[in-house]
Parts: C-alpha cells; structure tokens; sequence
C-alpha cells in the first residue's frame, strides 16, 4: 500500500489545500497521472501520483486544509502490467482560488530568506544576437504559425545546454552543501495579470530540441495563467530564467530563488539586436570567474542558433 | 464571418480573465490586456486556427488594437478571396 500525501511544493510550503479529487475509490491509475487539484499559497497545482495502483481510500476530502506529508490517499499496489489506460478526469470543475495576497506573502517569504542567506554575486554580458533575430527571422517565415519560435525559446535551449558544461549552476543549497543536479529543470519567470508571479520549471530543458522547448514554454504559460500547473513543475526548478525584454528592461538583476544558486536575466533586445543578459550567482557555489564563463558559453551557443 | 467575434474569442482563450467587453477598442492590447511576446504569438496562432489567416510576423504592429486588428484582418481575408 502507498500513502499519496500532500506534497511540498517549495521551501515556503508547510500546508495545502485540497480543492477537487480527479479519481475515485477503485479507479486504477499509473505513475504520473494526476490525481488531485492542490491549493498552495501560490497556485492551484495538478498533483501526480508517484505510482501505479488502485485508489484504495480517498482519506481527505475536497476543502481540507491539511499539513505538507499528510496522507490525503491509499493507493494499493497492482502488478505494473496489469494498469489499463484510465479516465483520469482531465478537467477541472472547481473554481481557480485568487492568489493575489498569499502569493505576495510567499514571494516575500522566499526573497527575504535569499537575501538573509545568500551572498550574490552580480555579471553582466552584453550579447551580439543579429545572427539569432536573422536566424529566427527566416525560421519563422520559413514555417507555419503554428511553428513559429520565440528568442525566449532560443535563451531557454542555450542556457539548457550551457549548464551541462556548468554544473555549478544547477542544483540546490542544502543542508550547507551544494547538490548539483543531473536533470535540467530551468525555472521561467511569468508574469500574471493582476500583478502575481511565478517561476514553473520547463522539465527536463536539457533533453528537449528547440520547437520542444518552445512549446512547452507555450503550454506552460498558459497552464501558469490558469492555475493548472503541476507539482513538480513548482518545486523541482534547478536554475531561474528571468526575461524581462518584452517590458523594456535594459538589464535585470535578479534575487536567487533558495534553494537553487543562480539565476538568469535577459533585458530587452535593442536596436542593433544587442542584449544584456545578467547572472546573480550564490558565491558559496560559485565564484566570478566561473560566471563568467558560464555566460560566454551562452553567448557563444547564441552565435550559432542553427545548432540550437 | 464576424471578425470582431472571432478576435475577442481569441482574446479570451489567452486572457480568459479580461472582460474584454470593457476594452478601449483602441487602447494598445499589449498593455490593456498586459500580452507578453508568448501571449502574442499565442494570439496569432488563434486567429490562425479561428479565420485561416497566417499573420505575417512584420505586420504584427498592425494588430496593435482591436480595431487595427480588425480593420487588418478584415483586408487580409477580402484580399484572399
């Protein structure tokens, strides 16, 4: 038998909500389907179970408020080739809660505990981007709408394939120890409507080509927008994009998520196609100089988007 | 085929949280609507899927506001027809 419980979604997080189940009693359900719509402080969440089974009890119900590593279900194991395809309800019936407030209150929670705890470090390194906007450019004329790619998507790709040559750039600070980390979860700074923020992770950036990493940056935009996110997008970001350029920003200089140890900023592209892109980086991980050359491989992969 | 309806439904889909009745049809969408370039082209691609007509990625400050949009789009499908 395995407990499902309520997950923690982020350093900050020590309850949740739960709003609907998508299972019911008796329904067979595999490793990754969603199995519940989680509130937290910062969004509603799709949570996944972690294993394949049968829904034996559904402990809590819709409207609990219960504390992270709760047991909200009981899933009974099942041999693994026994699992047919199930109706896991996909949509949601219940109302987006407003997360205006406790967003904020998260969002403070977090930077504070940056601040208190990190020590920064800041570079900036201004980008010749012509080939990339005339690369994009012919791409996007060259392909159907439905094809087209954003800069964004070509920042996300080179940074995604930069840090494997820079694994002190992706990882979490814990316990007074950096942990780098294999996978490449590169968290991306969205704005919502009304004022709120929030960093999902694009899972895996490091696997994915660029149409890949352009349309899961799409989708998750839009599952961002209308709280459809899911857990591990909100708590396994290894590294923090931040992309102001569409705001015109020249250059941003960003506070580091905790527990991860760096972030990313990019300006807006001006009208020589220069950009200024910035990284905050935590000096008990890194230093200047491995920045540094952190961000030239970034540049440099820039200068080549067709091998992108 | 009413334009405006199609362009507000695709609106909709991309802010679903706008009233978009209450919009200046001719206020700047990117700020009234706070479109970022995702949302845009997110945009684009609607109008694509709703009236067949590819937005040439030059022309996109033609579909600035809503009565641009239309006024723009309301050439493009007479010119394909």
């Amino acid at each position: 038998m395995y407990e499902f419980k309520m997950p923690a979604l982020g350093a900050e997080m020590t309850s949740g909500k739960l709003i609907e189940w998508r299972v019911k009693k008796g329904d067979r359900i595999k490793a990754h389907d969603i199995i519940a719509l989680i509130d937290t402080d910062k969004a509603a969440i799709e949570a996944e179970s972690f294993y394949s089974g049968v829904v034996e009890e559904l402990i809590a119900k819709p409207g609990d408020k219960v504390p992270v590593g709760t047991v909200l279900a009981l899933i009974r194991e099942v041999d693994e080739g026994t699992i047919a395809e199930t109706e896991v309800k996909k949509e949601s019936s219940a109302p987006i809660p407003d997360h205006s407030e406790s967003m904020k209150k998260a969002i403070a929670a977090a930077m504070a505990k940056s601040k208190r705890e990190i020590p920064h470090y800041y570079l900036s390194y201004e980008i010749d981007l012509s080939k990339a906007v005339n690369w994009l450019e012919t791409y996007n004329r060259e392909h159907p709408v439905t094809q087209r790619l954003l800069m964004a998507s070509l920042l996300i790709r080179a940074t995604a394939l930069a840090l494997k040559k820079h694994p002190e750039f992706n990882g979490f600070f814990v316990d007074e120890a950096y942990r780098p980390s294999q996978a490449i979860h590169i968290g991306f700074a969205i704005s919502l409507r009304g004022g709120g923020l929030i960093a999902p992770a694009i899972l895996d950036a490091g696997e994915q080509t660029l149409s890949q990493t352009m349309g899961n940056l799409s989708d998750l935009v839009m599952r961002a927008r209308g709280g459809k996110l899911r857990d591990r997008e909100l708590s396994e970001s290894t590294i923090t994009i931040t992309n102001l350029g569409d705001f015109g920003v020249d250059a941003v200089f960003g506070v580091i998520y905790p527990p991860q140890v760096a972030l990313l900023g990019f300006g807006k592209i001006d009208s020589k196609n220069r950009v200024v892109m910035t990284l905050s980086g935590d000096h008990r991980v890194s230093n200047g100089l491995l920045g540094s050359r952190f961000l030239t491989t970034i540049a440099r992969y820039l200068e080549e988007p067709e091998k992108l | 085929m009413d334009i405006k309806k199609a362009v507000l439904h695709s609106l909709h889909l991309i802010a679903p949280e706008v009233d978009l009745e209450a919009i200046n049809p001719d206020a700047l969408l990117r700020e009234e609507i706070e479109l970022d370039s995702v949302d845009f082209l997110r945009f684009v691609q609607q109008l694509h899927n709703e009236l067949n007509v590819d937005v040439l990625e030059k022309d996109y400050d033609k579909l600035s506001t809503l009565n641009r949009c239309v006024a723009y789009l309301e050439e493009k499908i007479h010119l394909n027809h």
